[in-house]
Formats: structure tokens, C-alpha cells, sequence
């Protein structure tokens, strides 16, 4: 296990058309991490994903990963975008496309091998997509595409994965199963993982560590830590109330600026 | 028909429709059909302007289809992607009306090079255009897995390091010969017909690509060969018999997904 | 000034003629071209274009108008594509491939008949490049009804159709017919086509329908000024189109150089010179 930390962003700013949308953020992932990057939408997330992966064009800072920059090193990250707008009609099964994961950037005929098939039949038990391994990825649900996206992410065996708000478009079922799914998997392979969602509670059996990102500015460390009525207050600019209702995590605006109409919550707030 | 004067044509509409099968299959899956259809129109100047120059066809073909791909890629930059391939099509065009009003062969060779000419290569070109079908095969079967990859999402493809950008340039230039390939045969108005037809039916009938892209072959050939019988026979154009053939393709192609 | 209009330009009736059809089809054109780049339409309009070659190839066949030729089977084609459409942006684009491909398949068999039946032998020609300075005066009553009914169109629908472009789902919600006006759509568009196929034909219309509504929207992200703008461009450039195109029979003596070459030249110009207005982005959406 390398010594430097799975994941480590410095001080990275980017700025699009004028207005920033990172402010200098900074935080460490230590190696088999789970960790949640939480945010409103617009906060940057999905700019932060690209950015460690190094498709933001402008942006300063440095980000390293095992200690080495990141560029000549994609291959260790596993990446799982927003949903794909596949065609339904695309003669590509999710077998196929969970084999493009493996060699997809490979020039020359695509021979069969029984190394390759084993490889693709492992990493579709592992997601549990084995009953629609042959259905075309066009046609596949929302929660079922997740899981090959995983599957084509994972079968290279990446040091790290990142997620693009996964959860966005599943129901309550398959929110808890993908979660699931990512603990699991993590812990076997031992990855540390990156996820974006505007939502932190479905994450909060598997999460370990969060990035909660407001402003452009960021705060990590420990959920228990991030997630208090002071830190995030901070993050906002403004009050903001943490409360706690059976296990739940509700951040809530309090107090506003003077000016906007606010209704103050009347509930035993985390200090 | 299939006397000694039209074995050129037989082979070299063979040639065709392989290389047609092959690159339709990436037409359908990129959803590149206007490109498709684009392509081969700014290519026609091309003919006008060898005739001028007294160039090889092909060359001039090849050549100002590559124009076709360079004005597209450069204005992509900076405009919706369809808006760019109709001004670089315009612009070409534009320039292949002069050429031909300066060229002596107006009308007749215009409608040749529009719609098709079953006679369309003599057998001094063939191997030319044997050599080029080969490199457009070669090339698409070497790119096949990160032309796909790129096709289902260029971000996937990038996070696994592999130049998106620079798979679309190959995938447009190999488009750009192919076209300039299958254009004296089946008009530059019709070359993507065989391209988009073919591929568009085999989609539907299977779901494992390096299927979809053989079936794509076969379904090519045997419009092409069905198209330059008939064309021989009725001496229709050749162009008309691959559109007709090429929307009965589509439309069986979506009946059977239909009913899968 | 005779330098710059050669001898007979305002005398001559074909000049006449072409510069009130070109005219018309300009303003048509890039007045209903900026909604169908808005859109994302640009390659049903093309399409659209290149099928009424079938209609314009038939009316020599007919001995019928040529304009109703063309209008007729752009038409029928924009009722085919609206048919067999579909909302994802692919398929929709694949649609309209094939009903290309079977509308140039009739256009070849149509041309070919021209050929060997009529012995029209420049029927593909003027067909697919335009006859400007071939226009009969007697065509030019029906030409500006045909424009002015697009116009009409145009202007009653110019808000349901702006609010649907920018925003279907919102338009819906308002109570409008948002397939109603994407009918309505296309029939401006057969309109616009079928004119401009007219003059610098069928395959170079496009020149007309994009290019100025291209040029426009470089500068300007707002559709009125964008309107105003296209419509300037696309006129202009079809005036002096002519006006190039009636003095280069003076610079190679007996051969005029082709009209529609110089009006599509004149448009890529305008656009490529446009600058880019302070509010468009580096990539327009």
C-alpha cells in the first residue's frame, strides 16, 4: 500500500466564463475510503470530478494521486459518469460494453479470449447484472445501467473510483441497493471511492468521510466532524441548522441575512 | 451483364459495399448521417476540379472530401455540429458549381456524379480503388474498440485514455475515402444511402457489434449487386435502385425490432 | 457606377425577375432559418431540400410549374419525416436520412426520364443548381404569393414558435400545440425551400436557409435582431450574387460564371467575417 494518500487535492480553483466555481479546495482521501462529496446542484460537484480527471481545461492547483499527477495516470481511476443517453436501438450488449472497459482502448481485431470472458463474467456477478448480461445497454433501466457503468468502471481494477451523482435518477430501492453494492465492492477490492449526490443521507451507512462543498469552498474530513451547525454555517456564509430525526441528517437554513424572509426551526440543533 | 466489359463493375461494386458496410456500421452508431450525407457532396467538386487539372478522379475526389472533413472539424469548434457540416457543404458546393461551369462535359457528367453510373470505374482504377477500400477496412477493423467506445460516450472513453477528439478526425477521414471510394458508382447524392440502409436493418437484427458491422457487409452487398443488375437491366440509375433499396432496409429493419 | 452594373443590368427582365425571386427566397429563407438552427433542425432542412429535387425533376415530366413541383414534394417529405419521427435526436437525424435517400432515389429515376423521355438534358442542372436568370416574368405573381403566404405564416406563429424552441416543455404548460407549430414549422420551411430551390437550387439552398441565420446568431443571441440581421445578410448577398454574376459574362466573354456560386460565396463570407458579439459564448449551444 503506497504510503501517500489515495487522493490528494491542493488548493484547486477553476473559474468558468467569469464567475468561480472552486475557491481553493483542499482535501485528502486516505486509501480505501468511502467518501460522500455532497452539494447543491451547481455547487461544483461534477466540476470537481472532471477536474481530478483531468478534463477541466483551466485550473490551478495540483491534485495527485498516490502522490504522482494524475495525467499520466487515468488509468488508475475508474470513472462512472452521469446517465448515458443510450441509444435503445445500438447493437451493444451490456456484456459488451462491460468488455470495452477492459480493453476498449486496445487498437486491433477484437479476438475472443477465454481470459477476457472469465474476466467479463466475474465483474457481472460481482454487480449481480448476470440476468440482463445480453440485453442491449439502450434498453436497460436506469438502476440496471448503473450497475454495468460500475461493472465497465471496476473490471480494470482502478486504485480509485469516481462516481457522478450515481443516485440522481433511481428510486428509493435502487438508491439502497447501488449504495450497497459500493460498499461492498469497495471493501473487497479495496478502492477508494469518490461520490457525488445532493443528498447525503442514502450515503450515510456506506460513507466515511465527506466533501461538503458550498460557495465554491469546500470542508472535509469526518461526517460527524463536517456535519455540524458551525462548520457549515461557515461554509455558507449564513446559519445554517444541522439537525438529527431518526438518523437523518436534514441541513436546513436558519437564521437569513437581514432583508429575506425566514421561518427559524424550532428543533434541537447539533452545535 | 456480366460480360467481360462489366466484371470492372462487379468487383468494384463489391469493393463498395464492404467498405460501405463497414463504415455505415459506425455511421449508424455515431448517428453521423448528415455528415454522411454531407461528405460525399463536398467531395463531388473534387471530380470537376481533376477533370480541370487533368488529375486522377479519385485523388480529386479524396482530396476535397478531406476538405469536407477539415471545415467541419474547424467550425465544430465553434457551432452546433450540424450547423457547421451544412456550411462546409455549402461552401464546397458552391465552389464545385463553378468548377463545373468551367469544366465541357456539364450536364452529363454532373448526373453521373450526382446519381450514379453503373459504368462508373474503368478498370484502370480499380486497383486504386482496391488499395484505398483495403486501408479503409484495415483502418476501421484496427480503431474498432475505441471507435466504439467513443461512439457509447467520449467521456468514458477519455477517462480510459483515449483522445476522443482525435478517434472523431480518424473516423471522419476514413469516412472522407470511403466516400470518395463508392461516389463514381453510386452518386455522391446516394452514397450514404449504402451506408445508412444496410447498417441501419443489421442494428436491429442483432446485438453483438462485430456482428452488426458483418451483417451490415452482406446486407450492402447484396443491395449493391441487386442495384447494378437492375440498373443494367432497366438502365435506370443506379442511384435510385440503392435509395429505394436503402429505405426498405430502414423500414424492415424497424419492423423486426418490433417485433424482437 | 457603369463599371460596377454592366451594360443592361436594370433594363434586362430576367435580371428583373431573379432579383424579386432571389429576393423573396432570401428573406424567406433566412427568416425561418433562424428557427431551424434554433431548433437543431438544419439537417431536416437540408434534407427537406434536396427531396423537393424529386418534385422540381417531376415538373418537367408535368410540364408544370416547377415551383409547385418543388413545394408539392417538400411537402409530402416534411409529412413523411413528421410521420416517422421521433423525439431522440438520432433516430429523428436517421429518419430523415431515409426519406433523403428515397426522395433523391426518385429524383435520380425522375431525371433520368427527363432525359430520355423530354430530352431535357440540363434538367439536373437547373434542378439541383438553380436557374436564376432562367425564370419566366410570368412565374413572379406566384412566387411572391407563395412568399408572402410564408411571411403571414411566419408572423402569426412567431411567438408559440420562439417559446417552443427555447423552452418545449414550458410552451406545452402555456397550452400551446407544440406539434401544431412544429407543423407549421415545416410548412414555412417547405415554402422557403421550395423558393430558394427556385434560384441557387435544390442542394445549394441550404446556403440560404443556414448560412445568414448562422452568420446572425454569431453576433446576436436574440431572435428578433437575429431575424433582422439574416434577413439583411441573406438579401444582400443575393442582390450582389446577381449583380457578380450578370458583370462576369463581361470578364470571360460569352460564359457567365454561375450565380448561385457567387451568392453561396458572398454568405460563407458574411459569416466568416461576422464578428462575435460580446454576450455569444465560444460554443454556441
Amino acid at each position: 500500500m503506497s504510503i501517500f494518500p489515495a487522493l490528494s487535492v491542493q488548493s484547486l480553483s477553476v473559474a468558468f466564463a467569469g464567475q468561480d466555481v472552486l475557491k481553493d479546495v483542499s482535501f485528502d482521501l486516505a486509501a480505501g475510503s468511502f467518501c460522500g462529496l455532497i452539494g447543491a446542484n451547481g455547487s461544483g460537484k461534477t466540476t470537481l470530478l472532471r477536474s481530478i480527471l483531468g478534463f477541466q481545461g483551466k485550473q490551478s492547483g495540483t491534485i495527485l494521486l498516490e502522490g504522482v499527477p494524475v495525467a499520466p495516470n487515468r488509468r488508475r481511476i475508474g470513472y462512472v459518469p452521469q446517465k448515458l443517453a443510450l441509444d435503445p436501438d445500438m447493437p451493444l450488449r451490456a456484456r459488451d460494453f462491460v468488455a470495452l472497459g477492459l480493453d476498449g482502448h486496445r487498437l486491433g481485431l477484437p479476438l475472443p479470449s477465454h481470459a477476457k470472458s472469465r474476466a467479463v463474467d466475474e465483474m457481472l456477478a460481482a454487480v449481480e447484472a448476470q440476468d440482463f448480461a445480453d440485453q442491449r445497454v439502450g434498453r436497460l433501466s436506469g438502476g440496471q445501467q448503473q450497475r454495468v457503468m460500475i461493472a465497465h468502471a471496476l473490471i480494470r481494477r482502478p486504485h480509485l473510483l469516481l462516481l457522478d451523482e450515481p443516485l440522481a435518477n433511481l428510486d428509493m430501492r435502487s438508491i439502497a441497493e447501488v449504495v450497497e453494492l459500493l460498499r461492498r465492492l469497495a471493501r473487497e477490492q479495496k478502492i477508494t471511492v469518490l461520490l457525488s449526490a445532493h443528498d447525503m443521507n442514502p450515503l450515510l451507512p456506506a460513507m466515511d468521510r465527506i466533501v461538503y462543498l458550498a460557495n465554491g469552498k469546500a470542508a472535509s474530513g469526518a461526517t460527524a466532524d463536517v456535519v455540524r451547525t458551525a462548520v457549515l454555517s461557515k461554509l455558507y456564509g449564513y446559519h445554517i441548522d444541522v439537525i438529527r430525526v431518526h438518523g437523518r441528517v436534514l441541513v436546513v437554513a436558519g437564521e437569513m441575512p437581514p432583508g429575506l424572509a425566514h421561518d427559524p426551526v424550532h428543533v434541537t440543533a447539533i452545535p | 451483364m456480366f460480360s467481360s466489359f462489366m466484371v470492372n463493375s462487379w468487383i468494384a461494386a463489391s469493393l463498395v459495399a464492404v467498405v460501405a458496410g463497414c463504415i455505415g456500421f459506425f455511421v449508424v452508431v455515431r448517428g453521423a448521417t448528415f455528415a454522411a450525407h454531407a461528405l460525399p457532396l463536398s467531395a463531388f467538386p473534387g471530380a470537376a476540379a481533376a477533370a480541370l487539372l487533368g488529375v486522377n478522379q479519385l485523388a480529386g475526389l479524396a482530396v476535397f472530401a478531406m476538405l469536407g472533413v477539415a471545415g467541419i472539424s474547424q467550425l465544430a469548434q465553434r457551432e452546433r455540429h450540424e450547423v457547421a457540416t451544412a456550411l462546409s457543404l455549402v461552401a464546397l458546393l458552391g465552389l464545385g458549381t463553378l468548377f463545373l461551369s468551367l469544366t465541357s462535359e456539364y450536364a452529363q457528367g454532373v448526373y453521373a456524379l450526382l446519381f450514379g453510373d453503373v459504368l462508373g470505374i474503368s478498370g484502370a482504377e480499380l486497383p486504386p480503388l482496391a488499395i484505398s477500400a483495403a486501408v479503409c477496412i484495415a483502418a476501421l477493423l484496427v480503431l474498432f474498440r475505441p471507435l466504439l467506445l467513443t461512439s457509447v460516450s467520449p467521456d468514458l472513453a477519455a477517462s480510459g485514455g483515449i483522445n476522443a477528439s482525435l478517434m472523431e478526425v480518424a473516423f471522419l477521414g476514413i469516412l472522407a475515402l470511403a466516400t470518395a471510394i463508392a461516389l463514381p458508382l453510386v452518386g455522391a447524392l446516394l452514397v450514404f444511402s449504402l451506408m445508412v440502409g444496410p447498417a441501419s436493418a443489421a442494428r436491429s437484427l442483432t446485438r453483438k457489434p462485430p456482428v452488426a458491422m458483418a451483417l451490415s457487409v452482406v446486407i450492402a452487398l447484396l443491395t449493391v449487386w441487386v442495384a447494378v443488375a437492375l440498373s443494367y437491366l432497366t438502365n435506370w440509375p443506379v442511384g435510385f435502385f440503392v435509395g429505394s433499396f436503402g429505405t426498405i432496409c430502414y423500414v424492415g429493419g424497424r419492423a423486426a425490432a418490433r417485433t424482437a | 457606377m457603369s463599371i460596377l452594373f454592366a451594360s443592361g443590368f436594370f433594363a434586362d427582365e430576367s435580371v428583373r425577375t431573379a432579383l424579386v425571386v432571389g429576393g423573396s427566397a432570401a428573406i424567406v429563407s433566412a427568416l425561418i432559418g433562424v428557427f431551424t438552427v434554433l431548433r437543431g433542425h438544419a439537417f431536416a432542412g437540408h434534407a427537406l431540400a434536396d427531396v423537393s429535387s424529386a418534385g422540381g425533376s417531376a415538373s418537367f415530366l408535368l410540364g408544370v410549374n416547377p415551383l409547385l413541383g418543388f413545394l408539392g414534394m417538400a411537402v409530402l417529405a416534411a409529412g413523411a419525416m413528421e410521420f416517422l419521427g421521433n423525439r431522440r435526436v438520432r433516430e429523428r437525424d436517421l429518419v430523415t436520412g431515409i426519406v433523403l435517400g428515397a426522395g433523391l432515389g426518385l429524383s435520380a429515376l425522375f431525371l433520368y426520364f427527363d432525359v430520355t423521355l423530354r430530352n431535357t438534358t440540363g434538367a439536373a442542372v437547373a434542378v439541383m443548381f438553380g436557374s436564376m436568370f432562367a425564370i419566366p416574368a410570368s412565374a413572379v405573381p406566384l412566387t411572391l404569393a407563395v412568399a408572402l403566404g410564408g411571411l403571414a405564416i411566419l408572423g402569426l406563429i412567431y411567438r408559440p414558435l420562439l417559446l417552443s424552441c427555447v423552452d418545449p416543455e414550458l410552451a406545452e404548460m402555456r397550452g400551446i400545440n407544440v406539434r401544431l407549430i412544429g407543423l407549421l414549422h415545416l410548412l414555412v420551411l417547405s415554402l422557403a425551400v421550395a423558393l430558394s430551390a427556385m434560384t441557387v437550387g435544390a442542394i445549394l439552398s441550404t446556403a440560404l436557409l443556414v448560412g445568414p441565420p448562422a452568420a446572425a446568431l454569431k453576433l446576436s443571441a436574440r431572435p428578433g435582431r437575429a431575424m433582422c440581421l439574416a434577413a439583411a445578410i441573406g438579401l444582400a448577398s443575393t442582390a450582389l450574387g446577381i449583380l457578380l454574376a450578370y458583370d462576369s459574362f463581361y470578364w470571360t466573354p460569352g460564359h457567365g460564371w454561375p450565380v448561385s456560386f457567387f451568392i453561396v460565396t458572398l454568405v460563407c463570407l458574411a459569416y466568416l467575417l461576422m464578428p462575435r458579439g460580446a454576450d455569444r459564448s465560444r460554443r454556441a449551444v
